[in-house]
């Protein structure tokens, strides 16, 4: 066998928190070949993205390293700071996670892309010009000519991606480290992406380390797979012998975390509940974001139907930019609507005012998709949990704290968290405050806005559980917005698909999973990544069939 | 090799413990941000310093309450008091000058060791003793600084907050207002209200310069909660059934307080220095009542016979100066997240004691 491109041996990375060195990554060994990739996989905070920012001495000040990192034969752990800046880019290249703050807004892409050219080459500024409008091209952006001189911002997030991988490529690196490239991006996108970085690493014969907490990618990438937890690498092996024969406990709940399109029991619902009066009724709903100076008016979600009944969970799945979470900030009255009858438990709030709107908040509860952002960071998540209730009139003092741990019992969180700030908790842990404050109220509608897109897949698996328990005791009715279809596989009774603001498809779990009537139903089911590398090679040949 | 990887383990076991000791103690943000201020050293200083020089100076001279003929005293430490008008001193001044400063800060070299004196900042020109009307300025300087603190900060943060929160139409007026008053330089709109109110003292001259000097702070706090009120946090309060009053004070308000402390800190040491440019134009705090400008743009003609005149107001005005805007620099990296520390030699060297040790064990 050729020298590998990367070899890591021993590799490991320490932080300097409050006083102690903290192992972040620990004796790391793998190498990496031309022509093949290599997936590190694990949760967040298990070392994945520092051991790849390590290997090019792109961490924080507070890191040590030690071991020994060689490319393509050279070592690269303590090398001086021009032999990194000259291996950096030409040698090896990454790909951001987030295309939007990894390119810089005020350049075109041509012009980031001729810097990249012309900081390693000796080139004239028409040569690169010719150059980059080459690589656009190969990366499969329309019109690369006219795209060279569009700025970041003027372009879609799968097409930012793109022009990342495009500068990435300029030089024809040797290794190529990406570091979850695809997980900002919708499935069909994802799905288009990874078409693209399999034919480059063909054509280039580049070797890949992809880093991803996403199986379904792995499984779609991978010819090795190495498994980290908490810093430690916990299992190495082909893709064949991680996905069909994983040795480690931890791999295997790795593997079983992850959702499956089609295989979960079929969730039945009391045949009589879609008698009852439905808790939300949305009947030919218009939502626009009014126009603001010169921006005109964006119509958001047009003529929009949709019925909740007690006790029901329907998932709203679509790709982003589709209106779903306008549709679900609208059904609480957080987005007025433009026309059309939205009414909530029998009560009309069309046009209602905001007092007019109290009483209809205690029947509903949100979700928001980011933790981090839906907590009030200066407040104990007691008080967070709380508010609702105090502002209800329902309990003050210690009747007001009971309920509050009540609540974090509910959700499974120790009542004594009760005095942490957000901060102190996890992302996981923060997504289940967020249930508890939602719940606080035991509303009669929940909507759940891309809860788990912020999330691990095994948390997430935890998580969904527990919505679900909470779901069979409490009864509650739920919209839940998600992307990801098999996470709605899971939970829903009933899917309704969204796409560009109108509602495409809307039916039965397994009506819309088995049976799709449209074809945009059947592209995203057909693009969602599965955790089995036979079933993705089978999905990416119909997909190039289909072409 | 068993024996290193048993050592890596005890190392990690020691540092995972230590962490998860972390994690249950549980701060708050005001302890964090407590914690981080107090590892600032120039802040802490200042802090220290500022405090003890307020109190010298409040407790230097005698505070003569009640009618003038008969008033109540509270003595302070100092023997004169900033009316009294003692004899001038003729004798050994260097170039035939008067009032020189009696103060002796060189200790033994020169033979007598240190003394403050009679007068130790000297005399003005009618013999009134300068260290008492020194600290009678400082008194007014530091008294105007916290008043137009206080009030700008108040009428900043509430007028931020609430064109910032609200925005429309509310916004649009309140902010032309912001724009016609930063418009008009404030040792104008000072000047203006020193020549006809200069004589109502020095508490009612920061009184309205507060009004007008709290512009810049409520564009600042706009901003905030111009990104703020976007977050979801605030969409969430909302669902919970939080009115505006809630929403604004609760929850934006808190989030905003680290812009709001640096800027105020900032503005009161510009405080000063107005104060100090409109009694040296002579529109500030009018005789026979003394602030630090005042007393400067008095003997302005004497720095080059009698510099001592210009140094100890000078020095007081620098010093509080300086101490709020390093306790304002220690505010500002406290309240920011991201500031992290710099690993300092003894760090490293405990980290490398703590590691030896571990292996040892």
């Amino acid at each position: 066998m050729s020298e590998p491109v990367l070899q890591v041996r021993d590799f490991t990375v320490e932080f300097w928190v409050d006083g102690v060195w903290y192992p972040a990554a620990i004796k790391m060994n793998f190498d990496v070949h031309a022509g093949k990739t290599l997936a590190i996989v694990g949760e967040s905070g298990s070392g994945k993205s520092t051991t790849a920012m390590g290997i090019m001495n792109l961490l924080a000040s507070n890191a040590r390293t030690s071991g020994s990192v060689k490319v393509k034969g050279q070592e690269m752990l303590g090398a001086s700071k021009s032999v990194l800046r000259k291996a950096r880019g030409k040698e090896v290249a990454y790909i951001f996670q987030e295309p939007m703050t990894a390119l810089n807004p005020v350049y075109t892409i041509g012009f980031q892309i001729v810097e990249t050219l012309r900081t390693h080459f000796d080139m004239g500024p028409n040569q690169a010009r010719e150059r980059a409008i080459e690589l656009i091209s190969m990366v499969e952006i329309p019109d690369p000519e006219r795209s060279f001189d569009k700025y970041p911002h003027q372009l879609s997030g799968g097409q930012r991606q793109r022009a990342m991988i495009a500068q990435s490529l300029a030089c024809d690196p040797g290794l190529l480290i990406a570091d979850e490239p695809t997980t900002a991006l919708d499935v069909t996108i994802q799905a288009e992406i990874l078409d693209l970085m399999r034919g480059l690493r063909t054509k280039l014969n580049s070797a890949i380390l992809l880093i991803t907490h996403d199986m379904g990618v792995v499984a779609d990438m991978a010819d090795e797979i190495l498994v980290m937890k908490d810093g430690n690498t916990v299992e190495h092996g082909t893709s064949d012998q991680i996905f069909n024969r994983p040795q480690h406990p931890y791999s295997k709940e790795l593997l079983a975390a992850v959702p499956k399109l089609g295989s979960s029991a079929k969730r039945s619902l009391d045949p009589k509940a879609r008698e009852q009066m439905p808790v939300m009724k949305m009947e030919n709903v218009t939502i626009a974001y009014p126009k603001r100076g010169r921006v005109p008016e964006f119509v958001a979600v047009r003529d929009f139907n949709l019925e909740i009944f007690p006790g029901e969970i329907v998932g709203l799945v679509g790709e982003s930019g589709s209106g779903k979470t306008t549709v679900g900030r609208a059904a609480i009255g957080l987005l007025p609507i433009k026309s059309g009858k939205l009414e909530i438990m029998g009560n009309d709030i069309s046009h209602a005012s905001w007092k007019e709107l109290f009483p209809i908040r205690r029947h509903t509860g949100i979700v928001f998709q980011d933790p981090a952002s839906s907590l009030n960071p200066r407040l104990p998540i007691g008080e967070s949990i709380g508010e609702p209730i105090l502002l209800a009139g329902l309990a003050k003092g210690d009747e007001l704290n009971r309920k509050v741990e009540d609540l974090l019992e509910q959700v499974e969180l120790p009542r004594s968290y009760r005095n942490r700030f957000p901060h102190e908790l996890s992302g996981g842990q923060r997504q289940r405050v967020g249930i508890a404050r939602a719940l606080a109220l035991t509303p009669d509608l929940l909507i759940a806005d891309e809860p788990t897109s912020a999330l691990d897949v095994s948390v997430q698996a935890r998580f969904l559980d527990l919505l679900l328990d909470l779901q069979d005791k409490l009864k509650f009715a739920c919209l839940f917005i998600s992307h990801d279809l098999a996470v709605v596989d899971i939970l829903a009774h009933r899917i309704a698909v969204m796409q560009n603001g109108l509602l495409v498809e809307e039916g039965d779990r397994d009506d819309i999973l088995k049976r799709a009537k449209h074809e945009y139903t059947r592209k995203l089911i057909a693009a969602v990544p599965v955790p089995d590398p036979e079933e993705q090679r089978k999905r990416r040949e119909a997909r190039l069939a289909s072409k | 090799m068993a024996r290193n990887r048993k050592e890596v383990e005890i190392v990690n076991e020691a540092n995972e413990n230590a962490i998860a000791n972390k994690e249950t103690e549980g701060l708050s943000q005001g302890q964090i941000v407590f914690r981080r201020f107090i590892r600032h050293r120039a802040a802490m200083i200042s802090v220290i310093f500022l405090f003890s020089l307020i109190a010298i100076v409040y407790t230097s001279l005698d505070w003569r309450l009640g009618n003038k003929e008969k008033p109540f005293v509270i003595p302070g430490w100092w023997k004169y008091h900033f009316e009294d008008m003692p004899e001038l001193r003729y004798a050994d001044c260097p170039g035939g000058t008067v009032g020189c400063p009696t103060i002796d800060a060189v200790p033994f070299f020169d033979g007598d060791g240190m003394s403050l004196g009679e007068h130790p900042f000297g005399q003005d020109d009618i013999g009134r003793d300068y260290l008492s009307l020194v600290m009678r300025g400082a008194q007014r300087s530091i008294l105007v600084m916290f008043i137009i603190g206080i009030i700008a900060a108040t009428l900043g943060t509430v007028i931020g907050a609430i064109s910032g929160y609200f925005r429309g139409w509310v916004d649009g007026v309140l902010m032309r207002l912001v724009d016609f008053i930063i418009t008009v330089p404030v040792i104008i709109i000072g000047s203006v209200i020193g020549f006809h109110y200069g004589n109502k003292g020095a508490a009612f001259l920061a009184l309205l310069l507060g009004i007008f000097s709290w512009t810049g702070l409520s564009r600042l706090v706009r901003g905030e909660f111009l990104t703020l009120r976007e977050r979801e946090f605030v969409d969430a309060a909302r669902v919970a059934g939080a009115g505006n009053r809630r929403i604004i004070f609760k929850h934006i308000l808190p989030n905003a307080v680290g812009v709001i402390i640096v800027s105020v800190t900032l503005l009161m040491s510009g405080a000063i220095l107005t104060e100090t440019a409109l009694s040296y134009l002579g529109f500030g705090v009018v005789a026979p009542d003394v602030s630090l400008g005042l007393l400067i743009s008095t003997y302005q003609d004497a720095f080059t016979t009698r510099p001592w005149l210009f140094w100890y107001p000078g020095l007081f005005i620098i010093a509080i100066a300086l101490c709020i805007n390093f306790i304002g620099d220690g505010l500002r990296d406290a309240f920011d997240p991201r500031q992290r520390r710099r690993l300092s030699r003894k760090d490293k060297a405990n980290a490398r004691k703590l590691e030896s040790r571990a292996e040892v064990a």
